[in-house]
């Protein structure tokens, strides 16, 4: 396998590495690669993050690697190689009543990707994390090959859900789907005029699929406003979505400036009526909005961005109303935030899940935005919740291990696992993760 | 009308991406190469995406085996197809070091997968249908001193698909000859000077509505005809200096 020098980034593009990258085609070519020269893989680098570069090491890119290699349709148990996305398994199983039982909001996310950040849906209050739909895991260390599962080598089958990559290459793995009634979303889209309103739409609602957009730059009464999504998979006809688009150019500064953003915000919100509707959408529609547009990414510019994602429990939500207050008066918020409610539903000892509430959002990456973003952090720490490592490019490392009590447990499975320490990526040398201390 | 595809050297990434193209619209795959295990991950994976698939053992090194090709897709009924990905680019440098790899270069390049077609070519004319997609090279439109032994069997191999058109045209059958420029494949990853790479799926497509639209010879991307057109003309006086 030839080695190419590459430059790449994280999705927020802000952070960026360069060094000699592989991409195997065949399980054969992987092998081989990985017995003569270990490294951590990475799958669409749809982490904003760190979490997906090696600067100056190698690394595999495992996109090329994206075959089923056995369902059972009676079952909906489904093996894939790990480079195989989200979207992909969406499109081939829906018509045929499955669909995978945790999916991102990107269908660019791989199956590898999503298992080493545990990632949610919008169903996470009822299906919980992808990792616990996981049925085992084939892992690829140099020439030493380990299938994990709940039951067996245990320990790194936790380890390896939401363990960013250390325990080794995942090389595939064997998903339960989820059977489903129809491959269309019924959508009932409801205003929140503020925080109080949005917490209790998305705290009492029923539904298997719900999110909130919030407008992360209104403040006053107006605090916390957004529109709350909620959705279940149904059986009928939808027009086909259009063809998607791409961002051909690097955006300039005032695309996303405060007064653009408001403005955009305020047009978003009255979209929906304020009694509400409900609308029938495609699920790649509901799931993947921001997919439509490629490389959307670059409408921040080529000083590119951060995604700020923290969760906390129930009982601390006055402490992140208190951080979106802090958000909003800043005027540096991008549109896409979210809200969410988070049920308990985690797979590994590093999964960032919790019970309680998550918030999303974007930052142009600006000397302002990531100072907001440390205090945002120490908040967070405060009010007992965490970040999302997906996300993460900013926080400090005692902060990370305090906010993930099995961090220590963490670190001894994949220091097992990996004791040449050779899966490390840039994220894990920033936030000094292999160490327990 | 039913269709079966043979597809030979299907362990590429272009020919996996057309495999599955083919396999979307209800075609039979044989998947034919020689790394079996690859071939039954790519047969398992069309069959999960709802298709009929299996893996079959084909070596352009070894004319033994080609008559199970053969025969298996003879056991289909309707249209038999082929479509040809196979083909070996040792590094020049290589075989002006060791001249015996060019009969390796050739047979995997022109004449292993020829003659398995002429061993397929009276089925088409039996059945009166049938369509040969050849996938050559723009290596293969002028001798360079970077690659002119693959680009010789490249060259050899377009006018024996020339010829077999001509065969074939005559029974209803058909021949597309397709010449892509640089793919974004295992093969080019990490060699430096590649520019207007082609993802492997777009190359795919492209061959897929050369057959529906039953094109004799195509460029892949599209602008590659160009650019060869110009190559092509450039006088040999010149060329003959030249290092592209
Ligand atoms: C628009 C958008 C929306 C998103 N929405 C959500 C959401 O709703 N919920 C959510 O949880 N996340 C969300 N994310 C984050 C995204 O799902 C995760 O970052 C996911 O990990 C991306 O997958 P990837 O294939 O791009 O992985 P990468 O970003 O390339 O890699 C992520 C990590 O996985 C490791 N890895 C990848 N493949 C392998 C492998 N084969 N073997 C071992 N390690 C591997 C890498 O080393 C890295 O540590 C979103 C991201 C975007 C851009």
């Amino acid at each position: 396998m030839r080695w190419k020098q590459t430059d790449y980034t994280g999705w927020g593009r802000v952070l960026r590495a360069s060094g000699p990258v592989a991409r195997p085609e065949r399980l054969s070519t992987l092998t081989a690669t990985l017995a003569a020269r270990l490294a951590p893989a990475f799958g669409n680098r749809r982490s904003y993050g760190d979490a997906c570069l090696n600067n100056d090491g190698a690394a595999l890119d495992m996109t090329r690697m994206d075959r089923i290699i056995g369902f059972d349709a009676t079952t909906g148990v489904v093996e894939v190689e790990a480079g195989i996305t989200i979207g992909a398994l969406a499109k081939v199983f829906a018509p045929r009543g499955w669909l995978p039982s945790v999916m991102p909001g990107t269908g660019f996310a791989t199956v590898g990707g999503c298992i080493a950040q545990d990632v949610h849906g919008k169903n996470h209050h009822n299906d919980g994390s992808f990792g616990q739909h996981v049925l085992s895991v084939t892992l690829l260390n140099g020439d030493k090959k380990t299938v994990a599962t709940p039951d067996r080598n245990k320990a790194v089958f936790r380890a390896t859900m939401g363990g960013i990559g250390q325990t080794g290459v995942i090389a595939s793995a064997k998903l339960q789907l989820k059977p489903i009634v129809g491959d269309v979303m019924m959508v009932t889209e409801r205003r929140a005029d503020g925080w109080d309103e949005h917490l209790a739409l998305l705290d009492g609602s029923q539904a298997t699929y719900s999110v909130g957009w919030i407008d992360a730059t209104a403040t006053g009464a107006a605090l916390g406003r957004g529109i709350v999504e909620e959705a279940e998979l149904a059986a009928g006809l939808v027009p086909k979505p259009k063809p998607s688009k791409t961002v051909p150019l690097d955006a300039p500064k005032f695309a996303l400036s405060s007064p653009v953003v408001k403005l955009f915000n305020t047009a978003y919100f009255r979209r929906v009526p304020a009694s509400g509707r409900s609308v029938v959408k495609p699920i790649d529609d509901f799931f993947f909005p921001l997919d439509k547009i490629h490389d959307w990414n670059r409408l921040y510019g080529k000083r590119g961005f951060y995604q700020f994602q923290n969760v906390v429990p129930l009982d601390a939500a006055d402490r992140l109303r208190e951080m979106v207050e802090m958000i909003a008066g800043s005027g540096l918020a991008s549109p896409l935030a979210v809200l969410k409610r988070m049920g308990t539903g985690r797979a590994g000892h590093m999964s960032f899940p919790m019970e309680g509430f998550t918030l999303a959002v974007d930052f142009p990456a600006r000397a302002e935005a990531a100072e907001l973003i440390a205090m945002l952090e120490d908040m967070t720490v405060d009010a007992g919740g965490r970040l999302y490592l997906a996300k993460d490019a900013l926080a400090t490392g005692p902060a990370i291990k305090a906010m993930y009590p099995e961090h220590a447990e963490w670190v001894t499975a994949v220091n097992k696992a990996d004791p040449d320490h050779a899966m490390e990526t840039d994220m894990v040398r920033r936030l000094n993760l292999r160490s327990a201390t | 009308m039913n269709q079966t595809w043979i597809i030979l050297g299907a362990t590429s990434s272009m020919a996996r991406a057309f495999a599955r193209r083919v396999a979307d619209d209800g075609a039979t795959v044989l998947l034919a190469g020689r790394d079996m295990d690859d071939l039954k991950r790519t047969a398992a994976d069309l069959v999960a995406r709802g298709a009929k698939a299996e893996a079959i053992a084909f070596d352009a090194r070894k004319p033994a085996g080609f008559g199970t090709i053969v025969t298996r897709a003879g056991r289909e009924e309707g249209q038999i197809n082929a479509a040809v990905f196979v083909g070996s680019m040792p590094e020049q440098s290589a075989i002006d070091a060791d001249p015996s790899l060019i009969d390796g270069t050739v047979t995997d390049s022109f004449t292993g997968p020829a003659q398995l077609l002429q061993m397929l070519a009276p089925l088409m004319e039996d059945r009166g249908c049938g369509t040969i997609v050849g996938v050559g090279s723009v290596a293969g439109d002028r001798g360079r001193i970077g690659n002119y032994v693959y680009g010789a069997a490249k060259a050899g191999f377009a006018t024996y698909l020339s010829g077999l058109r001509n065969r074939l045209t005559r029974v209803g059958g058909h021949v597309v000859t397709v010449k892509p420029g640089f793919v974004d494949t295992a093969m080019t990853w990490g060699i430096e000077g590649m520019f207007l790479v082609a993802s492997p799926d777009k190359v795919a497509a492209d061959i897929l509505k050369a057959v529906e639209k039953r094109r004799n010879v195509i460029y892949t991307p599209f602008f590659w005809r160009y650019i060869m057109l110009i190559i092509r003309h450039i006088p040999e006086a010149i060329f003959k200096k030249m290092s592209i």
